[in-house]
């Protein structure tokens, strides 16, 4: 169960805009500890967000999304009040869904 | 095992071409290549293994795509990218950074009624080309910033 995520999102004029803050590492798998060993590769590999049920994004993410991934989309569509949830996976298996309500 | 020997073939035969031939003789199940195709993608250590792993030929340039990167980088970790496509019919946004270990960043796909608009966030190792890969209607189209990094976003 990985962190929570950050989200925000707010509808003008007919267009939702979401922004998300994922909590992650994003592991490179290139990088050395202290002791010269590489650190294996952890990162999240898949995000998909819905609204009512329906898939607005998706993406998969590889090495090179920085740590903490920021993302910012927009849909047609959504009110004040109802739910974006925001899902992702990642190498380990991993996995964290959160929801925010539209402002 | 055939991901790799289609590397090679790919790799032997220039990429052109190749992919949709594989596919045509039964070699890669079609359902199987949609997936596997992306997520091998990501392992690809240069520009024409990427290109070849999503199975694009040769991507037209086009001003129709809005890249906003930063010209200089301070902090390779943190590099903000955002693409906005106003090609008809959007499937697709890659986005690319050439001379990373690994090319391929990340991939989004636009459902009807998303806007073909995305920010993220991408580390970078030194001094490279960003390049923002739409797929619209079916084809590729590509732009590219040059993105100067003063500290590199891999490594310890």
């Amino acid at each position: 169960m990985g962190n929570p995520m950050k989200i925000r999102a707010s509808v003008k004029d007919g267009v939702t805009e979401v922004k998300v803050l994922m909590q992650h590492e994003m592991e490179t798998g290139l990088r050395k500890d202290a002791d010269g060993k590489l650190v294996p590769a952890w990162h999240i590999t898949e995000v998909k967000a819905q609204h009512n049920g329906k898939t607005v994004l998706e993406g998969q993410f590889g090495t090179a999304v920085s740590k903490n991934p920021y993302l910012v989309f927009r849909f047609k569509g959504g009110a004040p009040g109802e739910k974006i949830s925001v899902n992702w996976v990642d190498n380990k298996g991993d996995t964290r869904s959160d929801e925010a309500e539209i402002s | 095992m055939i991901n790799l020997e289609r590397r090679k073939a790919l790799k032997a035969g220039g990429g052109l071409g190749l992919l949709g031939l594989f596919a045509a003789i039964g070699l890669i199940r079609p359902g199987m290549a949609a997936v596997e195709t992306k997520l091998f993608a990501f392992d690809a250590k240069s520009m024409n293994e990427a290109l070849d792993a999503l199975g694009v030929i040769i991507p037209q340039s086009s001003e129709a795509i809005h890249l906003t990167v930063p010209e200089i980088a301070e902090n390779g970790a943190v590099v903000p990218v955002t693409v906005l496509s106003s090609l008809a019919n959007t499937e697709q946004i890659h986005i690319l950074v050439e001379k990373n270990p690994n090319v391929l960043a990340a991939n989004f796909t636009f459902p009807e009624g998303t806007e073909s608009f995305v920010t993220t966030r991408v580390k970078m190792k030194e001094t490279s080309m960003v390049i923002a890969l739409v797929k619209a209607d079916g084809k590729f189209y590509r732009i590219a910033k040059e993105v100067k990094v003063t500290a590199g976003g891999c490594g310890g």
